[in-house]
């Protein structure tokens, strides 16, 4: 069992973490014609939505009920009700995702009260926009909390419990985690289509947030997952969830509709796939399709291409809990080694299963620190890994969220046989484009050494 | 007391905007009251931190829960040119059990005691935020034992997010300077020709393209702020004799109190645009000379104007055919609303439009004089109703900041980066010609013909006839690519595209085939002074 470490210091330096009502709205962003709130000052949604354009390079649609210092005082129920009303007139969303942040959350409001006063007084107004509230302050959590949370809201308040006989046969929920990219649920949703399944993933950020170029102007989310696909969650066979952070609201739907759940803390491997494929032929009862166990061998050989390029290299990874999970065994299952494991929160039970002898909860401070010194091969984190990089002198492959200084990033595969071979080809090329240098000093057998410590051989003490 | 504060920096002589108002209006204050749902910009933190951070040698640490700096720290283009700690990001990322706990002060204490053992930075400057000034934490406590204990400067910024906009902030960050930074420094090089540049950001570097003019009439920027500053050269800067206010609204209070307490005089000035830059060294010598430099400033001063003039018009000069009739929207406001209006007319090209949201009564007037009768002037628009303005084809190119971007490019109109996250230098001559370069380089890119080419499909995926692409034979098609008789692309932009670019100004283009067209701009444009730039 990996050892988790706490945070110690009062000064975070370089942080690693995004915040948590960004996570939430994040999942809203993929509800198609939704519209994410943030319940709070007029900076902390312009701090998430300038974090997302730069990610995504797209416009955000990300409203704020701007709270100035009377409302900070005397409560912010009627900024949130004129920001609803406001919003359903100017953009008539189908979906307003109403989510804390830690100004109003300090303050401490009954905001699930002062909403359901606003849905009555207001229902006229509001008819026909569906209004889901999730407490997200900053202080606590990151961006798999806020994505969790506002996934399980959803199921929360748009799914009804169905009568029996409502099952829609060969329709599947799938819950992906927020570190899928738009590819990885374009590839999903073909995977299950390969063996007849009808997939109905929410949240859905390929449609939504796929840089495609509509031929109007729409104020909110256009894509996504519908709300009215939302609603028949309750109806599915079975719940694929993505990531342990998924599995609140897939449990959540298992208590509320009595659907099975499967939840993957990964598909970033060959043999989680594997079981992935296994489980789509058993719910269809269809064989494997060729296309499918053809993009398998070309993994197989992929592995075999690879690995000599990742053995006994020493990585050093700082992501979110499911995020480090999936890229931490993707590594080692090639041969290399984590030398270093930085998350954003110690809740995760999947920390435990990381490959590494210690995961650290921290920041990018943190990060950099113990990777100097630790003769470190490749470093994966998100874009604001590049100062350290930078630093060390160590080459970065930008991973999760935000990814601000490279184009593309929600275009890259990670997950199923064709995302594992994509990664292996990946990192495979960070090593090949930095390859070790050999010298007539370096490789002269009667050197001074001192010992036999020179970074690359060295073996990490178990 | 922060509310004394506020009003008083409501109540700014010399901002150009409040001198227009009545007494009563300018008790009301300068923030517009923001619409719950309807509301874009940032806050007060926002600004101040804005305003703040590109000073490259403090460790600026942030009061507050994760989202506040998490969501924010390195996204900046100021250049330094030695210390890079300014970007390394620092706040006390607050934890629900130590707001709980009343933990704040403690944990900022300990956060000082971190920053100042480890980096030895020339000071910290401490952030408070919505959060922290809600729960009461007393930063200017916290800051005066910490600097007494670890014996460096630890300057409270005062600028909680909920106080007012990111304007707001910048101003909020200049009074910090004002009363715990300036001052406390005795620079032992004081000079007659010494001056501060206020509210320039070094975007880019591009102050790095004006300081070489200064430099070479023997005039020393004592302080850039914040662009490109040192801790201890905003300290001494109080001993500077001229202060350039290039930021006007965000710095404007801080030149008007360093004139009152340190008999600096100021005035307003901007590095876009040829006329604003000549102005800008012009006013500066004047003044200069007024404080005692030597009279001979002013001739010198003038001689390289003219060189440097003569030189940025002859590179300009090939721009003007291929600017023919081009039609530029400007979305940015304040001073660029006209600074650069008045540049890009200087070569020939149209304005279709300028937004003047934070413009003050005399940058509008400004554009009234620049273009006749026909100002074209805006307040902030709908992004709907920008998107519907482009779409429809009435502009070659938007220049604008990043938050509308994407209008642009959806609507598949080129599109350029002239605020603070652009990559490219724009100050100065030099940087009005790589301005137009630039510009020339996003209208005449292919890639715009290639785009707004229609799918040879309709909406149902049917093969449309009219596409040459669709209706070849597959043979004949590549036999046609071998050929090269391909029709060009041009043909396939979609007409109604064409139609809608060339109908609506089709009569009011700007005759540049006047030969004296560009020296009878100059002139017309001589003598406007300007301010602005970043958050402006």
């Amino acid at each position: 069992m990996t050892k988790v470490t706490a945070i110690q210091k009062a000064a975070s330096i370089n942080p690693l973490k995004s915040s948590q009502p960004l996570g939430a709205a994040f999942a809203f962003l993929g509800v198609e014609g939704a519209m994410p709130l943030f319940h709070g000052g007029q900076g902390c949604t312009s701090f998430a939505l300038v974090l997302f354009v730069r990610h995504f390079k797209e416009t955000i649609p990300l409203q704020t009920t701007a709270l100035d210092e009377v409302a900070t005082i005397l409560g912010g129920a009627d900024h949130l009700e004129e920001a609803l009303l406001n919003l359903k007139a100017r953009a008539n969303p189908k979906l307003i995702g109403v989510c804390t942040t830690a100004l109003v959350e300090t303050r401490g409001e009954d905001f699930a009260g002062d909403l359901a006063l606003i849905k009555e007084r207001r229902a006229c107004e509001l008819a026909g926009t569906e209004i889901v509230l999730v407490q997200t302050p900053d202080f606590d959590g990151a961006i798999e909390e806020g994505w969790s949370k506002a996934v399980t809201a959803l199921i929360d308040n748009l799914v009804r419990p169905e009568a029996p006989g409502q099952v829609i046969p060969n329709q599947i929920n799938i819950l992906p985690g927020w570190h899928l990219t738009v590819a990885d649920l374009e590839l999903l949703r073909e995977t299950a289509e390969a063996f007849g399944l009808t997939p109905n993933i929410v949240p859905d950020i390929s449609g939504a947030l796929d840089g495609t170029v509509p031929d109007r102007w729409i104020p909110t989310t256009y894509g996504g997952a519908p709300v009215e696909s939302i609603r028949s969650l309750g109806r599915a066979t079975h719940t694929i969830a993505i990531g342990e952070h998924m599995r609140r609201p897939a449990q959540r739907l298992a208590e509320t509709s009595g659907i099975p759940f499967t939840l993957f803390e990964s598909l970033s491997s060959l043999a989680s796939v594997d079981i992935f494929v296994t489980l789509l032929a058993q719910l269809s009862g269809r064989a494997v399709p060729p296309k499918i166990r053809r993009r398998r061998r070309q993994l197989e050989d992929a592995l075999l291409d690879g690995h000599f390029f990742f053995s006994g290299k020493r990585i050093a990874i700082a992501a979110e809990p499911d995020h480090l999970y999936a890229l931490a065994t993707f590594v080692t299952g090639l041969g290399a080694e984590v030398a270093v494991a930085v998350t954003t929160t110690s809740n995760s039970p999947v920390l435990t299963k990381v490959p590494a002898q210690e995961v650290r909860v921290g920041d990018l401070g943190d990060f950099e620190d113990l990777v100097t010194g630790a003769a470190c091969d490749l470093l994966l984190t998100h874009s604001h890994g590049r100062q350290a990089a930078e630093r060390l002198d160590i080459p970065l492959m930008r991973v999760g969220f935000p990814i601000f200084d490279r184009l593309g990033s929600q275009h890259r595969r990670t997950i199923l046989y064709e995302g594992v071979r994509d990664l292996v080809f990946d990192v495979a090329n960070v090593f090949q484009a930095h390859p070790q240098v050999h010298t007539s000093e370096g490789l002269d057998s009667l050197r001074e050494r001192g010992d036999y410590h020179d970074g690359h051989t060295q073996i990490a003490h178990h | 007391m922060m509310k004394d504060k506020v009003q008083h920096l409501f109540n700014e002589p010399a901002c150009l905007k409040n001198q227009a108002k009545s007494e009563k209006e300018r008790r009301v204050g300068c923030s517009k009251p923001l619409t719950p749902g309807a509301a874009a910009g940032g806050c007060a933190f926002d600004g101040a931190k804005i305003a703040l951070q590109p000073v490259t040698d403090v460790a600026h640490l942030v009061h507050a829960p994760l989202a506040c700096e998490g969501n924010s720290w390195d996204n900046r283009g100021s250049a330094s040119s030695g210390p890079m700690l300014w970007r390394t990001s620092f706040t006390t990322d607050l934890a629900e059990i130590d707001i709980v706990m009343g933990q704040g002060e403690r944990k900022l204490y300990k956060a000082i005691r971190e920053i100042a053992t480890r980096y030895r930075p020339p000071a910290i400057f401490v952030y408070s935020t919505c959060v922290t000034a809600l729960i009461g934490d007393d930063i200017n406590a916290v800051c005066r034992h910490a600097a007494e204990k670890y014996g460096l400067p630890v300057i409270p910024i005062n600028a909680p997010g909920f106080v007012g906009s990111k304007n707001f902030g910048n101003k909020l960050a200049g009074e910090a300077l004002f009363e715990h930074v300036m001052g406390t420094v005795e620079p032992d090089d004081v000079g007659p020709t010494d001056i501060n540049v206020l509210g320039e950001f070094n975007l880019s570097g591009e102050f790095w393209t004006v300081k070489p003019l200064f430099e070479r009439l023997g005039i020393r920027i004592r302080a850039s702020i914040p662009g490109d500053a040192r801790y201890a050269d905003i300290a001494a800067a109080h001993t500077a004799r001229v202060n350039m206010v290039v930021c006007s609204t965000a710095l404007v209070t801080l030149a008007r109190k360093m004139q009152e307490r340190w008999g600096i005089p100021f005035f307003e000035g901007s590095f876009y645009g040829i006329s604003a830059t000549s102005d800008a060294l012009r006013n500066t010598a004047a003044l200069l000379v007024e404080q005692g430099a030597a009279p001979n400033l002013l001739d010198r001063a003038e001689a390289l104007i003219a060189e440097q003039e003569a030189r940025a018009f002859a590179r300009l000069a090939p721009y003007r055919a291929r600017f023919a009739g081009k039609r530029v929207l400007l979305n940015t406001g304040g001073v660029k609303s006209w600074s650069v209006v008045s540049a890009l007319m200087e070569i020939g090209m149209e304005i279709v439009g300028t937004s003047v949201k934070k413009s003050t009564p005399e940058d509008k007037e400004r554009i009234r004089t620049l273009m006749r009768d026909d100002p074209h002037m805006f307040e902030a628009m709908a992004p709907r109703d920008l998107y519907k303005l482009l779409a429809a084809g009435e502009a070659d190119i938007m220049l604008s900041g990043g938050r509308t971007q994407f209008i642009a490019l959806k609507a598949k109109v080129p599109w350029l980066d002239i605020n603070q996250e652009r990559h490219n230098a724009y100050a100065g001559y030099d940087g009005m010609v790589e301005l137009v370069r630039q510009i020339d380089l996003a209208i005449h890119n292919p890639v715009w013909e290639e785009v707004r080419t229609a799918a040879p499909w309709d909406d149902e995926g049917q093969l449309t006839a009219a596409h040459p692409a669709a209706s070849a034979p597959m043979a004949s098609l590549v036999e046609q690519v071998a050929g090269d008789d391909v029709p060009p692309r041009a043909k396939l932009v979609a007409p109604a595209f064409v139609a809608r670019h060339r109908k609506k100004f089709a009569d009011t283009r700007v005759d540049n085939t006047d030969p004296n067209f560009l020296a009878h701009h100059r002139k017309k444009f001589a003598g406007g002074a300007g301010d602005d730039i970043g958050e402006c």
